[in-house]
């Protein structure tokens, strides 16, 4: 490839999934307010991923967010691991979006980065629909490889490979850039930023996009508009307190497990 | 007769898997099952009988060699083809990475509102289709409907129970076009060897060791527990990290969520991400050396204590129980 490879990685800011999270109960939204924000952890791996390739061959990260102003966060963290520059997709009419409308707006500002190749996370810690990346690819026209682990890439042949990982084995799978690729947790370990590369971030460009700065018909996105709309909602029931024993080193808490097991009909 | 309701039919080895059951009988709650056949040539018809036990009227069979050529597509394009020919009320799919993925691009593709992992679907009076979703990890239930287009909603492994009826499904070819500048092509598929224990979601007994029980070999423990149950056997993320058990078995907000009657906890901390994926489970047990191991605030028992004196003692306990 004569060119040199440009990668952008999608990351979302999501609730830490260290903390408890929440849903509005007025409309069964996310609520942004219980929880501190963070860079999906998958989307580290995302980064990492881009920053390997662009290694390895030569090229720049560019990474995209989609997400209210505090959404720069995620930006920063995954410029002062490397990455060369920052779109953030912002705009109060997505506030809500679905998936749907995500991936309108996703791809709108992709097609305005031209990438040879895009990657993502497999699924989001938060909404979990794992959509994202073949909704992507349908509006690119491109290929996808998703739940991806051992990407290589012929920069040659602009061919690229990996392993899939689904529920039932691994499939070997191939295709020619320009491409969509969500990795999937085993993938790699993300490399800590260090200080310079904390340091450098604040200098690193990031632009800011709205709506209206894209193609896309304005007529999709608000509320009003979004493709999914959740009724009602309920919090889970309190577990009932449970009992703790005490082994005393031989076993002799087995007795009285298997009491409980035997009362709840489970043996 | 009912508005039909596609089922993208998941199917491997020529045999059908539990969810497309499951799948079915979810859509006869919604109208009339249509199942969606994407394979090689002759597929559909191997499947047909079994198919319409399950509640299919209809089979459409999209075959042809581009079907396990590539990726995801030739099933999205399965789908669209029969959508355009039925009007479908609903497409219905497994909530499987596959099934999740045909999910998205038919999603976009028929510009259609999609709902991740239902376990569970039914017709208001209104006639809309409602999906029941369980996010964070179990904290919240949420009812939902799609707004825009046809309803695409994906539905968890052993979230409703099959049923059988005593129909028969006709079979109907449908186009397979597929497009392979959009598409991934697939170079060798390296299936997981079924092994003897139930899958983790269908179980009703699940037993995970975590990091506590310190290497692969100490997995034997976990897997002779599960297999006196007749259980599944799962893992924590720093179980599987360290190299003790393969990373499918892995438990929790990004591994595999579970719900089953009993869940064992060997050496699992009780991480807000491992609870995730099994505090829906109806009773929980858990071993752990650490009396402020927070899986105890979860468990119906617990028991403090050394996972390798009370697994082989558990173990054997209930083998006699059982005779
Ligand atoms: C609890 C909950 C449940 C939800 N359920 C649904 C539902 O059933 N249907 C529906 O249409 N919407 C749903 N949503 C909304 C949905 O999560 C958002 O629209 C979201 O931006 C896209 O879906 P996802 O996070 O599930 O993406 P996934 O497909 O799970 O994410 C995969 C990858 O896509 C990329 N990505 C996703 N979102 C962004 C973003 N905003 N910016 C940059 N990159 C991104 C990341 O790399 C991520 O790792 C839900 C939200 C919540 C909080
Ligand atoms: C985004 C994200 C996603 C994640 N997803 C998942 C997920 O899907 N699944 C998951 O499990 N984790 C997940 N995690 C990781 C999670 O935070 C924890 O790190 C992990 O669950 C810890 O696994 P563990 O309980 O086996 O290990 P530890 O926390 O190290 O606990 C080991 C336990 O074993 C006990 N122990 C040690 N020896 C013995 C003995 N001889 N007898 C009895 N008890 C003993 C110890 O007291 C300790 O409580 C995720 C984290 C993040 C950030």
């Amino acid at each position: 490839m004569s060119d040199p490879l440009h990668v952008v990685v999608l990351v979302k800011q999501v609730p830490d999934t260290y903390s408890e999270r929440r849903l509005r109960e007025e409309d069964w939204t996310l609520d942004r307010d219980a929880t501190d924000p963070v860079i999906d952890e998958i989307d580290t791996r995302g980064v990492e991923a881009g920053l390997q390739l662009v290694e390895e061959h030569g090229g720049e990260v560019t990474v995209l967010t989609m997400g209210p102003e505090r959404a720069t966060e995620a930006l920063r963290k995954a410029l002062a691991m490397g990455a060369a520059r920052a779109v953030h997709v912002q705009d109060d009419r997505l506030a809500g979006a679905c998936a749907l409308q995500t991936s309108v707006a996703l791809a709108a500002a992709l097609r305005t980065l031209a990438p040879d190749l895009v990657i993502t996370g497999n699924e989001s810690t938060d909404g979990r629909t794992g959509s994202l990346p073949s909704m992507l690819a349908e509006r690119l026209g491109v290929p996808q490889i998703t739940s991806a682990k051992a990407l290589r890439l012929d920069a040659a042949t602009r061919s690229l490979s990996a392993e899939r990982v689904h529920d039932s084995g691994v499939t070997e799978v191939t295709a020619t850039l320009p491409a969509v690729v969500s990795v999937n947790e085993k993938t790699n370990e993300p490399r800590y930023p260090n200080f310079k590369g904390i340091m450098s971030a604040k200098k690193k460009p990031v632009s800011v996009l709205g709506l209206d700065d894209l193609e896309v018909d304005p007529a999709r996105f608000g509320t009003g508009a979004t493709s999914t709309t959740v009724l009602a909602g309920a919090p889970r029931p309190a577990r009932a307190a449970g009992e703790t024993l005490t082994d005393d080193g031989q076993g002799n808490s087995v007795a009285t497990v298997v009491e409980h097991l035997v009362a709840g009909r489970l043996l | 007769m009912s508005q039909p309701v596609l089922v993208l039919v998941d199917h491997a080895g020529g045999a059908l898997r539990p969810i497309t059951a499951e799948l079915l009988t979810a859509a006869a709650r919604l109208g009339d099952p249509t199942a969606v056949v994407v394979g090689t040539p002759g597929t559909a018809q191997q499947l047909a009988a079994e198919l319409g036990r399950h509640g299919a009227s209809r089979v459409f069979a999209a075959e042809g060699p581009d079907a396990e050529a590539y990726l995801i597509t030739p099933a999205v394009a399965a789908l669209a083809a029969a959508a355009a020919q039925t009007q479908p009320v609903a497409v219905l799919l497994p909530s499987t990475i596959d099934g999740r993925e045909v999910a998205g691009r038919l999603s976009a593709r028929l510009e259609s509102g999609l709902l991740a992992d239902a376990v569970d679907v039914r017709l208001a009076e209104d006639g809309t289709v409602v999906a029941e979703q369980s996010v964070f990890g179990g904290e919240y239930t949420v009812h939902a409907r799609v707004t825009v287009g046809t309803p695409i909603i994906s539905l968890r492994t052993s979230a409703i129970e099959a049923q059988e009826t005593a129909g028969t499904a006709e079979v109907v070819p449908v186009e397979l076009v597929v497009d392979p500048a959009v598409s991934a092509r697939v170079v060798a598929e390296h299936p997981e060897p079924a092994g003897d224990r139930p899958e983790l979601t269908a179980a009703d007994v699940v037993v995970s060791g975590g990091r506590g029980v310190g290497s692969a070999e100490n997995f034997a423990l976990v897997e002779a527990l599960a297999d006196v149950f007749g259980g599944a056997v799962g893992a924590s993320r720093a179980a599987v990290d360290s190299g003790y058990y393969p990373s499918q078995f892995q438990v929790g907000q990004t591994g595999t969520t579970v719900s089953p009657q009993l869940y064992i906890a060997l050496g699992v901390s009780g991480a807000i991400q491992h609870r995730a994926g099994m505090q829906t489970s109806k009773t929980i047990v858990a071993v752990n050396k650490d009396p402020d191991a927070p899986i105890f605030e979860l468990a119906d028992v617990g028991v403090v204590g050394d996972l390798f004196t009370i697994a082989p003692a558990l173990t054997e306990a209930v083998r006699e129980r059982k005779g």
